[in-house]
């Protein structure tokens, strides 16, 4: 893993001292509110529903166990004993107050962690593949480049006031993990003529106007990516709208100018950006990437599962995927529990989730998109004391992408651009599907729920897809089918007129029947929908 | 009827004009008629309230009661966690939220 360096660290403690003042000076009435906000949203300091919410950045997200448990002492401490896992691999405090946030950044700050550009138009949490380092499938770990682009982008003075927030994911595998297309700049490490170079997708987004980012260079060199990156994001910056902030993603400018045009604009300002130096010489990338080089495993480690416990063997089975080394596994954390809610944590299981990374895990822990943690280094022959673990704490739910598995923004029990309430609609879905057989007889069926346009809880993505709108003061769920964050990418389509709470988990499972009546062998939900399309289970529904 | 509700600026919490200070309590709530802007002008500059907004309301046998669910869950806290919205041993506080 990363270790900060003394730049690193000298910037993290300056920030922290800065806000420091800065809340000083707004409890003193030196700043007004107006004054301030920007401030504090600049060291991700909201404003919610109900008090105060820090958000927490978790670069690419990764993490050791040192930085778990503070994560688990701010929420024992400053929150009310729990945090909330974010769709951006990030974590959330619901019940900061604001005069314990300078505590609480000096506290990250300790861990080399932060909250800088946690919001704000800026560059934000860099995001990557969860298994990086550990998948079966990749090409390259991808997160010395995701740890090179957050050095170029914290503070960087072009970026800092961007028309609009801008978000970049990194991969390195043909699997995308990291919804890596609905970025607005999504980047895949791929090989070509035994070289490795990047493919630069630009332009994807989700929101109010979701959109699936086009190709716009098929191989960028690897020494040219930071000035590539430097040259999609300064076309953006001269030309994307200021005047409109629902026209103001990139995702806008590149549908308004055309791909073509927006790719001779990146061309020719990349001609330039190039002859500025920004690329590392290949010493200062070799310090980044070395840090995420790991102690060899053991290669002749036990490849054999004991599976005589029925309820281990169904969580290994779902939970457990393959790693790229003989003898070890990867290891999915369900923060899915039946009836509870997606992606929270408490206090005590995220510093039991600590203690099993510094045990099994080589130290390592990884916050994935889906609201769900990792273990990416488990010997195969220590799972079965990982899952009397993680049972004991109400986390070995085995249901990892299945139904239950639902990604789902705080919604409007939390939050204040919400429309409607998410979670008790994840919650009565879970309950509707309880039954662990039913669940993986559906198979592999992604279930996204976002309480409001801004899409937080990746609604366009899902197989299923849910949309809580405010009709006439009354919370409405729309519905969608036949969307993908995956390398399937897709958007999903609205089925028709909305439904209140109990009439969204009734249409589901009129459109997992349909499914079920409909499926050929090995289909999964979204392989069904798109051969059959949307009349059927249009049909299902409405009559 | 109308209300006034804001934010206290060192905790966060919610909190709603009384008529002659702010409370955590929406029972506690005053109807600030035309009021609203004037008063908070004046709450917010000596900072006893941060970002305060007039919502709308209306009277019933609970008390106030915002005509908003935003505003209603704000009040009482969210409702996926009965045990930390501000009545935790009253089963049927969510009934008055929805």
């Amino acid at each position: 893993m990363y270790k900060y360096d003394e730049y690193d660290q000298q910037m993290v403690d300056a920030r922290v001292a800065e806000f420091a003042d800065q809340v000083k000076r707004r409890l003193a009435g030196e700043i007004t509110e107006d004054q301030f906000k920007p401030l504090r949203l600049m060291n991700g300091l909201y404003l919610q529903l109900h008090a105060y919410m820090l958000r927490v950045a978790v670069p690419y997200g990764t993490l050791d166990s040192r930085q778990m448990r503070m994560l688990a002492h701010i929420a024992r401490k400053y929150d009310r004993d729990y945090g909330h896992f974010t769709t951006r691999q990030n974590i959330q405090y619901n019940w900061i107050k604001l005069e314990d946030a300078p505590a609480i950044l000096a506290d990250l700050a300790s861990v080399e962690m932060h909250a800088i550009q946690t919001s704000g138009n800026c560059i934000r949490n860099i995001s990557s593949d969860q298994w990086a380092g550990a998948a079966a499938d990749e090409l390259t770990d991808p997160r010395p480049w995701a740890e090179l682009l957050r050095q170029w982008s914290s503070f960087h003075p072009e970026f800092s006031y961007l028309p609009r927030k801008f978000k970049i994911a990194v991969i390195a595998a043909e699997e995308d993990r990291a919804a890596m297309r609905l970025h607005d700049i999504g980047i895949q490490i791929v090989e070509k003529d035994g070289g490795h170079g990047a493919a630069f997708y630009v332009g994807g987004g989700m929101g109010r106007t979701p959109m699936i980012a086009p190709l716009i260079k098929d191989f960028v060199p690897l020494d040219d990516l930071l000035s590539y990156t430097e040259a999609c994001l300064r076309v953006y910056n001269r030309y994307g709208r200021r005047d409109n902030i629902y026209k103001a993603r990139i995702k806008i400018l590149i549908h308004e100018l055309g791909v073509d045009e927006y790719r001779r604009q990146v061309e020719d300002e990349f001609a330039h950006v190039k002859s500025l130096g920004i690329d590392p010489p290949k010493a200062e990338f070799d310090r980044i990437a070395a840090q995420f080089a790991m102690q060899p495993l053991d290669a002749s480690a036990p490849d054999v599962i004991d599976r005589t416990d029925p309820d281990f063997a169904v969580w290994v089975d779902q939970n457990v995927a393959a790693h790229k080394v003989s003898g070890h596994a990867i290891v999915n954390i369900s923060l899915k529990p039946l009836g509870g809610i997606p992606g929270d944590a408490s206090s005590a299981q995220i510093d039991l989730m600590a203690d099993l990374a510094e045990r099994y895990s080589h130290d390592e822990l990884r916050v994935t998109h889906a609201q769900n943690i990792v273990l990416p280094h488990v010997r195969k022959a220590d799972l079965f004391p990982i899952w009397q673990a993680l049972d004991a704490a109400d986390l070995a739910t085995p249901n990892l992408d299945l139904i239950s598995d639902i990604i789902a923004c705080p919604g409007l029990d939390y939050c204040s651009l919400a429309n409607a309430r998410s979670i008790p609609v994840a919650q009565k879905i879970a309950q509707r599907f309880a039954d662990p057989l039913r669940q993986r007889d559906l198979g592999e069926l992604k279930l996204k729920i976002s309480g409001c346009i801004n899409a937080c809880g990746h609604h366009h993505a899902g197989h299923i897809g849910i949309l809580g709108v405010d009709r006439k003061g009354t919370e409405n769920y729309q519905l969608l089918l036949g969307g993908s964050g995956a390398e399937d990418v897709s958007l999903g389509t609205i089925t028709g007129p909305g439904f209140d709470e109990d009439g969204i988990v009734d249409a589901i499972e009129r459109v997992t029947d349909k499914y079920l009546s409909e499926r050929t062998d090995g289909e999964r939900f979204v392989d069904t929908y798109r051969r059959v399309g949307m009349a059927p289970f249009k049909e299902a529904i409405y009559g | 009827m109308k209300l006034l509700t804001g934010n206290d600026l060192k905790t966060g919490f919610v909190t709603w004009w009384t008529g002659a200070d702010w409370s955590l309590h929406i029972e506690d709530a005053a109807d600030v008629g035309e009021a609203g802007e004037a008063i908070l002008a004046v709450e917010e500059a000596a900072r006893r309230v941060n970002a305060p907004y007039i919502i709308a309301g209306e009277q019933t046998a609970d008390g106030p009661r915002p005509a908003h669910i935003k505003d209603r869950i704000r009040a009482l806290g969210p409702t996926v966690r009965p045990d930390l919205t501000l009545k935790p041993a009253d089963p049927a506080a969510g009934d008055w939220v929805i």
